[in-house]
């Protein structure tokens, strides 16, 4: 296509419905949203955008800070599962033979059409403490209980039931459960792109499969390896609904605090303060990405 | 080097892949002596690169078993062979430098820095890249690349190098210089190279010995100039070079004289036996550049023209429908006067030679008597 720059009339007709769309219902929101974050709350329903700082100020207090960091280490911890769990899962779809490997993209993307609600509820009924997982191991356990005593070894006790759910462990299994396709797939993009003589010709010249895949395999996906890190952390950061759903009363995340603001506590303004600092946290994120991948392409 | 023992022994090696209706390396046994310089040859899909790659250890043979150096392969990984192997696509690591390219395999052996340092440098100076140590693959040229794969693969010291299409990516010129340099190469370092190619030329020109392989199969395995002189079947003698193929009947075979009549040439006589039953069906191979061209006499009867010939040469004559002039040398496409073509190549000795013919002039032809091969299948 020539430069756009030469056909404006064009350019202007193609552009303005989705302009349209964007400013109107996310550009103006966010806006309104963030003069929120400066204002004070004045009766029920009336904000008075007085250009304060407090809400940041109160943003900031040990209390709020310190639901970010756990917010910050669960999702970050989610994403390094993510990727240790993902990457063989990706290198094993890309050696799949070409009949096999529909299908096993198929079987990753499957959880996206299903609601995450259900998938959520789903989850709860495996960890319950009379949920599916628990009772596995307790009949597991009841198995090997009856067969010690035969082999010299004192018969255990009755199966303890652990506590699966509603706490951090609830949490984190969820969100990787959730964020494992985000990490999969860009992995799988970037390792199929892979040329395989690459590989082969390390193994020719000594390596092992470990010191192939950390020497030459790693560093060639590094960029998708940094997308999948990307798009794992950030909405992992944001989540609310498995924290909600899964978490003990001291798991929630720094969404479960925003939601209340604006629900529950009615205070808007301060909402608003603590959405942008996430939002300004994301950011960070991606202007890291960014830079990284400006380094990785200067270097060639 | 006669009593020497094989450096790689093949016996009987197959491999079939999986949902595939022919095997791709169908029972090939193969001795390959230390120092050669051995090439496999064929069109693509004859199964020569699945043959390299099973020596490499990238592929694993269904049936037969494979030796280096005495011992069997069978239970040994690519990264525990002492061969190593150029890819056709150089497989140079894009994120390190040439140096560390070059110095990866002893790195993995753990050799101590200083001395991988200098046995980097003399690899580079080997191939001719001394001076380009820091640069990275996307700031060289292909024949460069190439070069860093060579040095990358012979700083291992192997018993065997095994090269895919080593030269099928670069341009004319690179090609016909790396032919001169791969054989001078191998002669340095004395490490016997197996290289695959489908390029006959390459072959020739670089190879000690040749396998053509056709389906799977060696079709023959002979010295280049065997190869080319005495082809075993009509295989060989159509993928090796340009030939001219006519079908005929053992008509005469003694032990100093054969005939053979081709209803497209006519009667060919050859000045030596032929090991084939009297009437058989048996083909000649002539290559284009066997055959003279003769400036026809005007108004010659055909007795006269015979005359022409050389005493003991065979005789044919047609018309001109076709010629390409190379420069060198021109070729010309000639109907015969039974109908059937002919390709004859002349070379251009002086500077007017290609203004001798032209199309559709009448012309006739010889060869020698033993210029023709007689192929039994």
């Amino acid at each position: 296509m020539e430069d756009w720059k030469r056909g404006r009339a064009m350019f202007a007709t193609v552009a303005a419905a989705p302009l349209t769309w964007l400013t109107l219902f996310f550009i103006i929101p966010m806006a309104v949203v963030w003069l929120y974050s400066f204002g004070t709350n004045r009766g029920l329903t009336d904000i008075d955008i007085s250009g304060t700082l407090v809400n940041y100020q109160r943003a900031l207090e040990p209390l709020y800070l310190g639901i970010f960091a756990k917010s910050l280490v669960v999702a970050g911890i989610t994403t390094v599962i993510c990727l240790v769990v993902g990457f063989p899962v990706a290198l094993a779809i890309v050696f799949s033979t070409d009949r096999w490997k529909p299908w096993l993209l198929l079987a990753i993307m499957l959880p996206f059409w299903t609601n995450l609600l259900i998938r959520t509820y789903a989850l709860m009924a495996v960890l319950r403490t009379e949920g599916y997982a628990n009772q596995s191991i307790g009949w597991l356990h009841d198995r090997f209980g009856s067969i010690m005593p035969l082999v010299g070894l004192p018969a255990p006790g009755a199966y303890e039931p652990m506590n699966l759910l509603y706490n951090n462990f609830a949490v984190i299994l969820g969100l990787v459960y959730v964020h494992l396709p985000f990490m999969v797939l860009p992995l799988y993009a970037a390792l199929d792109r892979l040329d395989r003589s690459l590989i082969e010709a390390s193994l020719d010249l000594g390596a092992g499969h470990i010191r192939t895949l950390l020497a030459i395999v790693a560093p060639l996906a590094a960029p998708g390896i940094i997308s999948g890190i990307i798009i794992t952390f950030v909405p992992a950061l944001g989540a609310y609904l498995t924290p909600d759903l899964l978490g003990g009363p001291d798991s929630q995340m720094i969404a479960n605090v925003i939601e209340r603001q604006f629900k529950r506590a009615n205070d808007w303004p301060f909402g608003a303060a603590l959405s942008f600092l996430l939002m300004y946290a994301t950011f960070i994120a991606i202007a890291f990405q960014a830079v990284k991948a400006k380094q990785a392409e200067r270097r060639g | 080097m006669s009593d020497a023992s094989p450096i790689i022994s093949i016996r009987n090696v197959t491999k079939r892949f999986k949902g595939a209706p022919s095997p791709a390396v169908d029972d090939v046994s193969l001795d390959i002596m230390p120092g050669e310089f051995f090439v496999l040859l064929g069109p693509s899909g004859c199964g020569k690169t699945t043959l390299l790659r099973m020596i490499a250890g990238f592929e694993i043979p269904t049936e037969g078993q494979i030796l280096i150096d005495g011992q069997d392969m069978a239970l040994v990984p690519p990264n525990k062979r002492p061969v190593n192997m150029v890819f056709q696509s150089y497989a140079v690591f894009p994120h390190m430098t040439v140096a560390q390219n070059v110095g990866y395999g002893l790195k993995i052996a753990r050799m101590p820095s200083d001395e991988i340092d200098t046995r980097v440098r003399e690899a580079l100076e080997l191939v001719k890249l001394d001076g380009l140590a820091g640069r990275r693959p996307d700031q060289l040229s292909g024949g460069q690349r190439q070069r860093v794969a060579l040095a990358r693969s012979l700083i291992m010291r192997p018993k065997v190098l095994l090269l895919d299409e080593p030269l099928s990516a670069l341009d004319a010129k690179l090609r016909a210089q790396m032919q001169f340099e791969l054989a001078d190469l191998q002669d340095e370092v004395g490490i016997t190279f197996i290289t695959v190619t489908h390029d006959q030329d390459e072959a020739l020109s670089m190879a000690g010995r040749i396998a053509v392989m056709n389906k799977g199969d060696i079709a023959q395995l002979a010295t280049p100039s065997d190869l080319y002189e005495f082809p075993a079947n009509r295989f060989v003698a159509d993928f090796v070079g340009s030939v001219n193929i006519f079908e005929g009947t053992l008509t005469l075979d003694e032990p100093d004289r054969a005939a053979v009549d081709c209803p497209g040439l006519g009667k060919v006589y050859l000045n030596h036996g032929v090991t084939g039953a009297h009437g058989s069906q048996v083909w000649i191979a002539l290559r284009p550049e066997k055959l003279y061209l003769h400036v026809p006499g005007e108004g010659k009867a055909v007795r006269e023209a015979a005359r022409d010939a050389p005493e003991g040469h065979n005789f044919a004559r047609g018309t001109i429908k076709g010629m390409s002039y190379l420069g060198d040398i021109t070729l010309y496409e000639i109907r015969l006067e039974s109908g059937a073509m002919i390709r004859v190549s002349r070379p251009n000795l002086s500077r007017r030679d290609q203004e001798d013919f032209t199309w559709d002039d009448r012309v006739s032809m010889h060869w020698r008597a033993d210029s023709p091969v007689v192929l039994l299948s």
